[in-house]
């Protein structure tokens, strides 16, 4: 699916992310922003591709500031996001949570 | 779902359900029930991030022995519909409904919740359900609310929307909430389930906080709604048994165990006979003890 919005989810508070989407056309070009980017960033990239991977999305810019989430935070937020940028807030697709 | 009616629900703490920091340590306070707001306490704007943070939390942290609460949005908002597909779910134990003001209400939210039930494969009447009571019209239809529904395990008084409705505020010696509460309280114990009393915001006002739980304690709430977790440890020292009342508890248990034994129907202790209102009694005590830290595991009283 196309990302047919730039969609921001999440705050900068502690134990936040906040996630920006947008079009984008090569791919999942991260830019992320933490503390602990050495030791959990690949991590945090990986919980974001797969939700982004769950709604068909194949290319989308992804800024990511994070503020020590957890990982069940980081999915969150990104579900929230991805469902903002293809504006299916209203009618979600519930089959993605698990 | 364990003996729904006999659970202690001392304590019902209120947890933003945007705040990551707060969902995540819910868990540590020892709340007897963690209520995760999606209502009053989440922006128009953020109410989808709310839904899932609690969804994903839901699914991942263990909150060990309390029981999940969340609050949806009501019945007059675009939100709610989402909010109990999300919440069915994720398996919480219940879904309170702020601003009830009628059974038809509880009766719209169970058609949803069982419609909720059957989407995503769980069984129908897993979900349980509880009423926020916020208004003048709430009070006078607490009983047909309160007996809406099977699922229903609770009622609880919110006096912010009641003081508004009745045309008052909330005063320290509480006289404007003593009908309301003498009536969902009534309305609850004939239903059967359990009833809760208010908030109580202002932090800086202990003496006011036990002035008020002291009384909602001696007219039989099961406990109170909270915001701060600081207050938990609160009401868990007013509803603690006397030793005294644990002493007395453990004499009624014994003479049971002493009737079950002996074959008789009939209970006496010290030479009289014990009725089926003391043993309720007796074995309320005794849970409360336990929950105190009163008593070791066979139910002996420990001296502090």
């Amino acid at each position: 699916m196309e990302i047919k919005k730039t969609a921001i989810a999440g705050t900068l508070e502690s134990s936040d992310v906040q996630i920006m989407l947008s079009a984008g056309s090569n791919g999942f070009e991260f830019d992320l922003e933490s503390d602990v980017a050495k030791q959990f960033g690949d991590q945090i990239k990986e919980t974001i591709t797969k939700v982004l991977k769950m709604y068909d999305v194949k290319n989308a810019k992804i800024k990511v500031v994070d503020k020590g989430a957890l990982d069940l935070v980081i999915k969150a937020r990104a579900i929230a996001a991805v469902q903002r940028a293809l504006d299916i807030v209203d009618a979600p697709k519930w089959e993605v949570l698990k | 779902m364990k003996d729904q009616k006999e659970r202690l629900r001392r304590t019902m703490m209120f947890v933003p359900g945007n705040n990551p920091a707060m969902v995540k340590d819910a868990g540590i306070f020892g709340a007897d029930s963690i209520m995760f707001d999606l209502e009053d306490a989440v922006s128009i704007t953020e109410k989808d991030a709310a839904r899932y943070l609690v969804y994903e939390a839901l699914r991942t942290i263990d909150y060990g022995d309390s029981e999940l609460v969340v609050r949806i949005n009501g019945l007059d908002t675009p939100y709610y519909k989402n909010d109990i597909k999300a919440m069915v779910k994720a398996g919480v134990d219940v879904i309170r409904l702020p601003k009830v003001e009628s059974a038809d209400m509880m009766k719209k939210l169970e058609k949803l919740v069982a419609e909720a039930e059957k989407e995503f494969g769980i069984e129908v009447g897993t979900t349980n359900l509880m009423a926020a009571i916020e208004s003048a019209k709430g009070v006078i239809n607490a009983y047909e609310i309160a007996t809406s529904s099977d699922r229903m395990i609770g009622i609880a008084l919110s006096a912010e929307d009641y003081t508004t409705d009745m045309k008052t505020h909330r005063y320290s010696d509480g006289q404007e909430l003593l009908y309301a509460r003498n009536v969902i309280l009534h309305a609850a114990r004939a239903a059967g389930i359990a009833a809760f009393d208010t908030v109580f915001t202002n932090m800086d006002d202990e003496e006011g906080f036990y002035r008020e739980t002291e009384l909602i304690h001696q007219l039989g709430f099961d406990g109170k709604s909270l915001v701060n977790p600081r207050q938990i440890e609160m009401v868990n020292k007013v509803y603690e048994p006397t030793k005294k009342e644990i002493l007395n508890a453990q004499g009624v248990i014994a003479a049971i165990e002493e009737a079950k034994r002996r074959g008789s129907g009939v209970i006496s202790m010290n030479g009289q006979m014990v009725d089926r209102p003391v043993v309720l009694r007796a074995e309320r005590v005794m849970r409360l003890a336990a929950a105190a830290n009163l008593v070791d595991e066979e139910g002996n009283y420990i001296e502090k």
